[in-house]
Parts: structure tokens; C-alpha cells; sequence
């Protein structure tokens, strides 16, 4: 019997038997409905964290000098912690000092922040990130400007108290009024708005707006960090080959900055957006290992159910199997039949389950920051499981049907 | 005289039963012509279904031999036989066994998807199998929507569709009343008389069996009698 026919029979099978067919696909549904939407999810996430993510923290091409790694996978523990606070500061003269050995093509800047209260008239807000930076940042970060200006190089050699706001603060601050050439107090210090930046969007939910940033050298920086004591410096290169080249000769500034000898190892970290990336990866490398257990256990019930299922239907059609081969139908032709049946109801399963998991992810998308992406591999893997549980929890009932006796079948009552 | 379409030497079949044998059939020689209407009689327990399985090769004898138009089956395996119930045989079952989910004319066309023939040439000859039953409107119609009759002349299509040397015909009429019951000794008859169609039935009714030309019967597994109506 040609296999189009074969799976014309069992669909009409299936669509007979409705309520039955039901249960028998659940458990490859279930199975292929988790593989889709976990796959998706995390293909999301991956995209995202390539694209947006990684890019909006961290900018391309871009590292930062920090004291320890700013991302960190797990636990590093208690020795590790207490050796990275032995660590010595980073210092603004760190920044000149590094500012001076790169190119004017490179683009360096100082970056300190803290959570600070902001204070306009009535209104306040307890939460709001505010940064002590040099000018470069700007470009580093690529703010667009969306009203006023951004500070000069004169603002910050006189320390001025000039703060340009993020899109956020300017709404919740000032609404429906002009911000630029008002006054907002941070951290007590008040604080003249001269610009504000253009919406940044958010990550995984977090607002990217909520943030003021002023001159370095501005009174905030006593609440910001010690006296001369900077977060991170951060460089960014006009390209990739040389951000690695500057990566290597900071490193040996900073070195000699703090005396090392070749055997010591850094006692400072550079971030780049790798580990932002590897940090995620690690992330989906557990989620990947999970997968696997999760559709598989669903998969093997659902085996298990379709195979019982099957063996039901060999019991209740064994007249029928008796009629096939007294009409001629050899071994094989009933060995196939109930193969193909057993297969298109995985099958079946896998489809319904391929649709509901698109749509789970879809959900998730529509109710959480979590993007989605949809991977043309995962509907391939899930539709071939689908035919594979199907055709191994058939074989040992549609071989049983296949070895029947005619002459028992078609007495079978 | 041309070559038999039946030919059994010495055919017997045991079936344990129980630690003890059952000596269903115990050495049968029967010969059947191409072109005979030859009714199997017998009461219950006398072989009569057991010689009906192994003619149409349903079952293998425990000794003895068969020849089928010429060939030997007894010593045939499972595919084999398939192939064989396929192309030479056409049951017709005292139950029918219809699919009951299939239409009558995909009930019909069945024999012809095991031959491997394409779908438009059997749709074509099922069309015509049905239709020289009477059944040409019926086409469409599922098992449980026809009577009992017209589900047995569907049985009959089907039997008749792959053009077989034998039509194998197990108490055709045991499920019907008297008057369909002649309306389909009727149609066995037509097929037998205008196609020439070698027919075997088994049948336990006296008044069936008269419509054959020849009545064997059997007794304790043995042909007790063979004979032919008087012309």
C-alpha cells in the first residue's frame, strides 16, 4: 500500500477515534510543545543578548578597566571575594595615564556610578543611577542628544554642577516642563539639567533611562567614590583588531601601575562584551542540558501511551487484520500499517505541539521582557522525533498484528 | 480433461488441543475442475471449515499436499500464501467481513491495493465488480449503512474484483433470511453460468447446496461422499 494512502487510513483513524487519538498524542504534544518553546526562548535570549544586550552594556569593540570582573557565572567564592578587595582602587590618574598612551583615535573614558536620590520641588525619586563621567562617554555610549547639549572639557576642569538626564528621569521630573536650564538635586547637591538623552529602551525589563550623568569631577563624586578613586575607565576602539592590540597595552600600563612582577597576575579586570556573552552562553548551556531531560521523559510516557494504545487497537482489530490477509495482505502490509498509524499520531502530537509551543513563547513574549526566536532546526527535530516515537512504540504492537494467524483472526470475536 | 484447479492428496490436518490431537482433517484426495459449482457439506466437527482454510490457503496441512492451478501451496510460507489468497482466491465469509469503516467501494478496491495496482485502475474495477452485483449506486455507502444482503453482494464484488481461479464462498447465506438468501445463490449462480467462475462452497443447508452441481461431504475429517447432480 503506498505510504499516502497508509497515512489517509490513519488519519481517518484518528479523526474515528477521537477522544482515544487525544490521549495517545499527549505525551509527544507535551514533549515537542516543551523542546519548541524552550528553544525558542533561549534562541531569543541568545539574539538578544548578542544584538541588543551586550551591545547597549557594553558597546562594540568597547572594553572597561574595572577593579574585578563585572559579570560573574555563580559563586566565586570567599577567597576569591576577599582577594578582589585587596585589590588596589583605580584612580583618575590611571585614566590620564592611559588616555595618554592611545591614539586620539580611541575613545577613553571615566565611569563612576551609585544609586543617588534626585529632589525636583515635590517631587523625588530614591532611585536613580547617577554617573560621574569624562566627556568621552557620550560617544562611547553613542547618546543622542535629544534636547540641550552635553558637557565640555571647561564644565569638567571646573567642576561644574551640570547634569545631562536620561529620557525617564526627564518625564517623572519634569513633566510638561522643559528641563534644560532647570535644577535637580542629587544626592542633596543641586545640580543644573543641561540635556537631556534620547530614549535608550530597556533590558529584560530594566529601564536604560532611568540615569544622570555629570562631570566626573562634580560634587557628586563624594558620593559617589573616595577622593581620585573612578569605577572603571572605559576605552573603545575604532575597531576590532585594535581593541585587542589596546587591550594588551593597557594591560601592561596598569601593570607597571601597580608593580607587578611577570609571575603576579592582574590584580584588575577587563571587561568586554565576551563576557557578557560567555556568561550567557553558560546560562544556556544549562538550560540546553535540561532540554533534553524534560522532552525526553515526555516523549518516552507518550511513547509508552501511544504503544499501549496501539496494542488496544491490534486487540480490537484483529477481524479487520483477518480480513487484510485473507485478501492477501502480506506481513509486511500490516507491519506497515500500524507503523505509519502509530507514526502519524506522534506525528500529530508533534505538529499540535510544535503550534502550542510557538505559542507558549509567543505568551511568554507578551507577558515578559523574554524575546523569542523561532529556530527552523527545533520544528525539524521536533517533527522527526515525533515520527520516531511514533514508529519505536509501534513496532511491538504492529508486529504482533502482523504475525497474526489469519484463520484465529477472522473467527476473533 | 484439463488440469484441476483443486488437486489434495492424503490431506490432513491436526490441531493439538490440550496435551491430546484433534484430527481435524485426516487424509482428504479431492479434485475440482475449472468451471465447477461444487458445494462442501458436512455437520458441525466434520472438517468442513478446516478443508475450507487450507484450500484457501488460510492455513498450512500437517501432512499432504495441495496444488493450487498447478502449483504446490502446502509447503508455501506466510508471504507466499498471501500473494497466493491475493491472486487466485475470492473469499466470501458467512459474516461478510466488511470493513466497517470503509465505503463499499473501498471495501471493494482492498484486494487490489495488496496487488499493488494504481488507485485509478482500481477504483475503476471496483466500479465495475460493484455494479455487476447490482451495486452501482451504492458505491459510497458504508457497511452499516446497506442490508444484509447488499452487504454480502459487496462481499461477492470484492471476491470477484481480482479475478481469482476460485471463489471460496463459507456458508454464504448463513446470516440471511430465505429470500435474500436466493437472491444471492442467485448472483453465485450468474457468475458461475456466464463467467464460468469455479466456485466451492461450504454450506450445512441441503437447500443451498442444490444449487451446486456437485456436493462432497464430508464426515470425521474424510470425504464420505462426492456427487454430481444429475444434469
Amino acid at each position: 500500500m503506498p505510504i499516502y494512502e497508509a497515512i489517509a487510513l490513519a488519519l481517518g483513524m484518528i479523526r474515528a477515534q477521537k477522544l482515544k487519538s487525544f490521549f495517545s498524542l499527549v505525551g509527544a504534544f507535551i514533549g515537542v510543545m516543551f523542546l519548541i518553546a524552550v528553544v525558542s526562548i533561549v534562541k531569543g535570549m541568545d539574539k538578544y543578548v548578542q544584538e541588543d544586550f551586550a551591545a547597549k552594556i557594553f558597546g562594540i569593540n568597547t572594553f572597561t578597566v574595572n577593579r574585578r570582573p563585572g559579570v560573574q557565572f555563580g559563586n566565586p567564592g570567599d577567597a576569591t571575594r576577599r582577594a578582589w578587595r585587596r585589590r588596589p582602587q583605580l584612580y583618575e590618574d590611571d585614566f590620564h595615564a592611559i588616555r595618554a598612551a592611545l591614539p586620539d583615535s580611541f575613545l577613553v573614558a571615566i565611569e563612576s556610578s551609585n544609586q543617588a536620590e534626585g529632589v525636583v520641588g515635590t517631587r523625588h525619586s530614591a532611585y536613580i543611577q547617577v554617573s560621574g563621567v569624562s566627556e568621552d562617554l557620550f560617544k562611547i555610549r553613542d547618546y543622542q542628544i535629544a534636547e540641550g547639549r552635553i558637557f565640555t572639557p571647561e564644565e569638567i576642569n571646573h567642576s561644574a554642577n551640570v547634569v545631562v538626564i536620561g529620557k525617564d528621569v526627564a518625564d517623572s521630573f519634569f513633566t510638561g516642563v522643559d528641563p534644560v536650564g532647570n535644577t535637580i538635586r542629587l544626592a542633596g547637591f543641586p545640580y543644573t539639567v543641561i540635556g537631556v538623552v534620547e530614549k535608550q529602551g530597556n533590558v529584560f525589563g530594566i529601564s536604560l533611562d532611568r540615569f544622570a550623568i555629570a562631570p566626573y569631577t562634580s560634587a557628586i563624586k563624594k558620593v559617589v567614590n573616595p577622593h581620585k578613586v573612578v569605577d572603571g575607565i572605559i576605552v573603545k576602539s575604532p575597531d576590532e583588531p585594535t581593541m585587542h592590540d589596546a587591550m594588551d597595552r593597557v594591560e601592561s600600563i596598569m601593570r607597571s601601575r601597580h608593580h607587578l612582577r611577570p609571575a603576579e597576575d592582574d590584580d584588575f579586570h577587563l571587561d568586554t562584551q565576551e563576557d557578557v556573552l560567555s556568561f550567557w552562553n553558560k546560562i544556556a548551556k544549562v538550560l540546553y542540558t535540561a532540554l533534553p531531560m524534560l522532552v525526553g521523559i515526555s516523549l518516552v510516557v507518550g511513547g509508552i501511551v501511544i504503544m499501549n494504545i496501539m496494542l488496544m487497537a491490534v486487540a480490537e482489530r484483529t477481524r479487520e487484520i483477518g480480513v487484510r490477509k485473507s485478501l492477501g495482505a502480506r506481513r509486511r502490509d500490516i507491519l506497515a500499517q500500524f507503523l505509519v498509524e502509530s507514526a502519524t499520531l506522534s506525528t500529530t502530537g508533534a505538529v499540535l505541539g510544535i503550534l502550542a509551543g510557538l505559542g507558549l513563547a509567543r505568551l511568554v513574549k507578551a507577558v515578559s521582557p523574554l524575546p523569542m526566536g523561532v529556530s527552523p532546526m527545533s520544528i525539524v527535530l521536533g517533527i522527526a522525533l515525533g515520527v520516531g516515537v511514533g514508529i519505536i512504540a509501534g513496532v511491538y504492537p504492529a508486529s504482533r498484528a502482523a504475525k497474526l494467524d489469519p484463520v484465529a483472526a477472522l473467527r476473533f470475536e | 480433461m484439463s488440469e484441476p484447479v483443486i488437486r489434495t492428496v492424503a490431506l490432513t490436518r491436526d490441531y493439538p488441543m490440550g496435551g491430546e490431537t484433534v484430527r481435524a482433517l485426516r487424509g482428504v484426495d479431492l479434485e475440482i475442475q475449472p468451471n465447477e459449482y461444487v458445494a462442501i457439506m458436512g455437520p458441525s466437527g466434520s472438517g468442513k471449515s478446516t478443508l475450507m482454510n487450507l484450500i484457501g490457503c488460510l492455513d498450512t496441512p500437517t501432512a499432504g499436499q495441495y496444488w493450487l492451478a498447478g502449483t504446490e501451496v502446502s509447503r508455501m510460507t506466510d508471504d507466499e500464501l498471501a500473494r497466493v489468497r491475493n491472486r487466485q482466491i475470492g473469499f466470501v465469509f458467512q459474516t461478510f467481513n466488511l470493513l466497517p469503516r470503509a465505503t463499499a467501494l473501498h471495501n471493494v478496491e482492498l484486494p487490489l491495493v495488496y496487488a499493488g495496482l494504481p488507485a485509478r485502475e482500481r477504483k475503476q474495477r471496483a466500479a465495475e465488480a460493484l455494479a455487476s452485483v447490482g451495486l452501482g449506486d451504492r458505491m459510497e455507502h458504508r457497511p452499516a449503512e446497506l442490508s444484509g444482503g447488499q452487504r454480502q453482494r459487496v462481499a461477492i464484488a470484492r471476491a470477484l474484483v481480482t479475478e481469482p481461479s476460485i471463489i471460496l464462498a463459507d456458508e454464504p447465506t448463513g446470516n440471511l433470511d430465505s429470500t435474500t438468501s436466493e437472491e444471492i445463490m442467485k448472483i453465485l449462480e450468474e457468475l458461475h453460468r456466464t463467467r464460468g467462475q469455479t466456485i466451492v462452497m461450504v454450506t450445512h443447508e441441503a437447500d443451498i447446496a442444490r444449487h451446486a452441481a456437485r456436493v462432497v461431504t464430508l464426515h470425521d475429517g474424510m470425504i464420505s461422499s462426492d456427487k454430481l447432480k444429475a444434469a
